[in-house]
């Protein structure tokens, strides 16, 4: 069992980096410990606890920004600006059912991770909304990019290459998201679909229309029982899933306007605001991939691709035997579960976007499996060394989360 | 022109000027590599043109390999390189340097997929911000970020300087609309960075780049999100008795869950200047302007006008105008688009500035701005993206008055540093370039500043590309990745451990 260090302000935090790097100790950085299960495993002395770099500091709703502790439960935020009518607009993922946390995690964890929801494809990612950050590099060194304002040019956009580091640049201890205003109602059109290449087509018109869908999800047929909706449950068909946000004329106006647009593929049912918000949920939560959590050996795989070939994504899980998914991000995300017999199966479904583009991620798996393929995309050459350097130049020592996007290169 | 120090040239380079020619011209043939003066005088400055150099010679190349030969070649032989895209830009960031190459990208100028079903356009670099949304407005797609210069700034510009322009508090800067990018490094490697699907992979060196201001590589092709034009705007004209009214109205469209398209506010001198330029019939006896611009389907902008009409009449509007059609919609703006040139109009030279600061800031700023224009003996009107908190003040000069343009400069010097103070920042979408280069420790503290270097160092070790831009001090990156530690026990015994 490694030794813990749990700084109790941004001070003490960097203390105990220095004390790392000068020791050349391998620190494994956790807030709350929900997402440690992701990316290859880390080989770490000792853990990096930043949970006490909690709070909320500054929360000023008119000028949308919020500034909180690294470790700030995610949902002590959306409570706070859910008081104000407000919310983090890229809908970050509570993937406690799927990982068996629990708790949905800190706000420094969605941002490290990248991770947003269904609205996506419309409102942005994790780190589309995360403006400013203070934290300490590898070195050691506290140091701080970004700002409490919207638009800013004022040196290199680190923040962007913040998130979706997964811990490896830096431990941050303050962050500043922006907030937006929680839309005034939705509505969800469901799509009887026959096919996950159907469903992409009528993504794809549904998208050249005025209908702003600010989620677009196709659930094949076999996943539609694991909904807690009864129209989306007891559907008996698979589903192509548009949400409509907004005011309450613009939605019916659009709703309809897209009832019409997409009529021609299936028959359309109407889900109100109330059940509209849980199977956004669900989506959202890949909480209907998380019904059988007492079978932890089968594998998760996050796939991002061009929205207009998930379909292709969806045809290669479909040749593993026991392989189930869905489609969200109008077709751009597909989760796929695998059983974990089931080997080869990376290289199938590499295989299906590499003429297209996209990569593929392991979101949940054992530990040795982790430690065997590769968790991210593999990169070309002369990527993956300017991604090792850019490491490097944060974290030369290589001592926060070691290993845990890439093996570290030789000579490091 | 005031004392702006740059890196000194390398008399090495200088003397060795024709071989590098010719050695460069064996990469791009014909009339691809310029070095005549005369020839040359049209890149020695870019949007901020009170600064002028010629540079060693420039490079036009017009294929990727040719563009990854030559940063090959000038990284071999230690020359520098400055990236160079339309030269709109107004921070300098494209000033030549001496001993450097200008490796102008003007010809990378093709469109080359537009992809309906993904919504995205790839194009070439030098491709014109407005040229992407003329390609696909005939399906009703457009391409968001609109900066004013969008007629003749190039998308590869607009990825240097993540470019804004005045819709972004819904729609977005440029690195909140961009999909993919092919980059040549320094080295001469070209990379590619994520495509059409909607999240790069690995480090988000997309993000990173975009405002790198051409010190990390050169971008060759880009992919950019397309969005459906919405189906309707509309714009109300409401003027305000102070811009405190006008700021408290902003603030309560948006606490009332409304994202305007646009929200512009001007100033009583910018408003004077604007309507005697163009006379559209912006009312003079107001202290501020405010254009709400709303956008979508009618029956939300009808919806969203009432709204926002109550709340404007809430918060003390002396007049509220309600575009009936097109033609006054593009009215209402027509002021605000020439403010610049309205401004220009009436002084022989002016300086653009800028800030962005917190919304609630506006009014103290405003007043701090007022107080230096005192001070400085020289006027300045205002335009505010009030959306976002982007501030522009123009400040009027005349740069054949001896010491006008140094009074101007420390003028700008001190808006800016009164919007660090403010809460703000040195600039929302212009850049640091030459122009807030040695005004970056007034934001940054040196191990902020150390940090971003060491970036730069992960791209381009010998400090070839761009140098003199953004950085106020250089160090070597031998210097910069050294390491100041001191080993032993934990220092810290009261840390809980485990």
């Amino acid at each position: 069992m490694a030794d813990t260090a749990r700084p109790s302000n941004a001070e003490d935090l960097q203390q105990v980096i220095a004390w790392a790097a000068g020791t050349k100790t391998a620190l494994e950085l956790i807030g709350s410990g929900s997402k440690r299960g992701i990316g290859r495993p880390v080989k770490a002395a000792m853990v990096l606890d930043l949970s006490q770099l909690c709070g909320i500091d500054a929360y000023e709703p008119e000028e949308l920004v919020l500034t909180a502790g690294a470790a700030t439960p995610l949902s002590e935020i959306e409570a706070l600006v859910a008081q104000r009518n407000q919310m983090l607009a890229f809908e970050p993922p509570h993937l406690d059912t799927l990982l068996g946390s629990s708790g949905a995690g800190t706000l420094g964890g969605i941002i490290a991770g990248n991770l947003s929801g269904p609205r996506r494809p419309k409102a942005g990612a994790a780190r589309d909304h995360f403006l400013g950050f203070s934290g300490v590099s590898g070195r050691g060194e506290t140091f701080k990019s970004g700002s409490r304002v919207m638009k800013n040019v004022t040196g290199y956009d680190l923040p962007k290459l913040l998130a979706g580091s997964w811990g490896t640049l830096a431990a941050l201890s303050s962050l500043t998201v922006k907030v937006l205003p929680v839309p005034e109602t939705e509505v969800t059109l469901a799509v009887a679909t026959a096919s996950p290449e159907a469903a992409c087509q009528m993504m794809s018109v549904a998208m050249r229309g005025n209908a702003e869908a600010s989620g677009a999800a196709y659930v094949p047929e076999m996943l539609t029982p694991a909904s807690s909706v009864q129209a989306v449950a007891g559907a008996g068909h698979g589903l192509t899933l548009f949400r409509i946000e907004g005011f309450a004329p613009s939605v019916s106006y659009r709703a309809e306007a897209l009832t019409g647009a997409v009529s021609a593929f299936g028959e359309v049912a109407s889900l109100a605001e109330a059940d509209s918000r849980i199977v956004w949920r669900e989506i959202r939560d890949v909480a209907l991939l998380a019904d059988r959590p007492q079978r932890p050996q089968r594998s998760l795989w996050r796939v991002s691709v061009p929205p207009a070939t998930g379909h292709l994504v969806m045809a290669a899980m479909t040749g593993i035997g026991g392989a189930r998914g869905f489609m969200d991000w109008t077709g751009g995300l597909v989760w796929v579960e695998v059983p974990d017999e089931a080997h080869g199966f990376t290289e199938v479904i590499r295989a299906s976007f590499a003429g297209s583009g996209g990569h593929a991620t392991l979101i949940r798996a054992p530990e040795e499996m982790r430690a065997a393929l590769a968790v991210f995309e593999p990169q070309p050459r002369a990527l993956a060394e300017l991604s090792a350097r850019v490491k490097a130049a944060f974290d030369p020592l290589g001592i926060l989360n070691p290993g845990r996007m890439y093996p570290r290169p030789e000579g490091l | 022109m005031s004392s702006l120090k740059m890196p000194a040239p390398d008399s090495a380079v200088l003397e060795r000027r024709s071989e590098i020619v010719a050695a460069l011209r064996a990469i791009v043939p014909g009339e691809g590599v310029i070095e005549q003066s005369r020839e040359m005088r049209v890149f020695e400055t870019d949007g901020l043109s009170a600064y002028r150099q010629l540079p060693l010679c420039v490079v036009l190349p017009q294929a990727t390999a040719q563009v990854s030969a030559c940063l090959k070649y000038c990284n071999d032989n230690a020359i520098r390189v400055v990236p160079r895209g339309a030269g709109t830009g107004l921070s300098g960031g494209a000033l030549p340097l001496s001993d450097a190459v200008l490796l102008g990208m003007g010809k990378f100028n093709r469109i080359l997929d537009i992809d309906y079903d993904n919504r995205a356009c790839v194009v070439q670099p030098g491709v014109t911000n407005l040229a992407i949304t003329r390609a696909v407005e005939s399906e009703g797609f457009y391409y968001a970020p609109d900066p004013s210069s969008q007629i003749a700034c190039s998308i590869g510009g607009n990825v240097a300087e993540n470019s804004g322009g005045v819709h972004c508090l819904k729609y977005g800067l440029t690195t909140n609309n961009l999909l993919g990018l092919e980059m040549v490094l320094i080295s001469g490697e070209v990379v590619r960075i994520g495509g059409k699907h909607l999240d790069a992979e690995g480090y988000d060196l997309l993000g990173l780049m975009t405002g790198s201001e051409g010190l990390l590589g050169v971008v060759t092709e880009v992919t950019v999100r397309i969005l459906k034009r919405p189906e309707t705007a509309r714009a109300l004209l409401v003027g305000f008795p102070s811009s405190e009214d006008a700021g408290q109205c902003v603030a309560d469209i948006i606490s009332a869950g409304i994202i305007a398209g646009g929200m512009e506010m001007m100033d009583r001198p910018a408003i004077k200047a604007a309507e005697d330029f163009v006379q559209v019939g912006y009312p003079l006896d107001v202290e501020a302007l405010l254009i709400v611009e709303l956008d979508g389907p009618a029956i939300e902008v009808d919806h969203l006008i009432e709204r926002v009409s109550d709340i404007a009449r809430a918060n003390k509007a002396q007049s509220i105008r309600v575009s009936q059609d097109e033609d006054e919609r593009l009215a209402f703006w027509a002021g605000r688009k020439a403010a610049f040139p309205a401004v220009g109009r009436i002084s022989p030279d002016y300086i653009c500035m800028d800030g962005t600061i917190p919304r609630k800031a506006l009014p103290a700023v405003l007043a701090g701005i007022a107080e230096l224009s005192d001070k400085y003996d020289l006027r300045c009107a205002n335009v505010f993206h009030a959306g976002d908190g982007n501030l522009h003040p123009l400040i009027l000069f005349d740069a054949n008055k001896p010491g006008e343009l140094e009074r101007a400069e420390g003028f700008g010097a001190d808006i800016l540093r009164l919007c660090v103070k403010s809460g703000g920042v040195l600039t929302g979408e212009h850049g640091v370039g030459i122009e807030k280069r040695d005004l970056m420790p007034e934001v940054f503290t040196e191990a902020d500043l150390a940090q971003q270097q060491r970036v730069k160092c992960a791209f381009d070790s010998g400090g070839l590309l761009n140098p003199g831009k953004v950085f106020p001090v250089l160090h070597r990156c031998a210097e910069l990745g050294r390491m100041h530690v001191s080993g032993g026990r934990l220092p810290f015994p009261d840390i809980p451990r485990f």
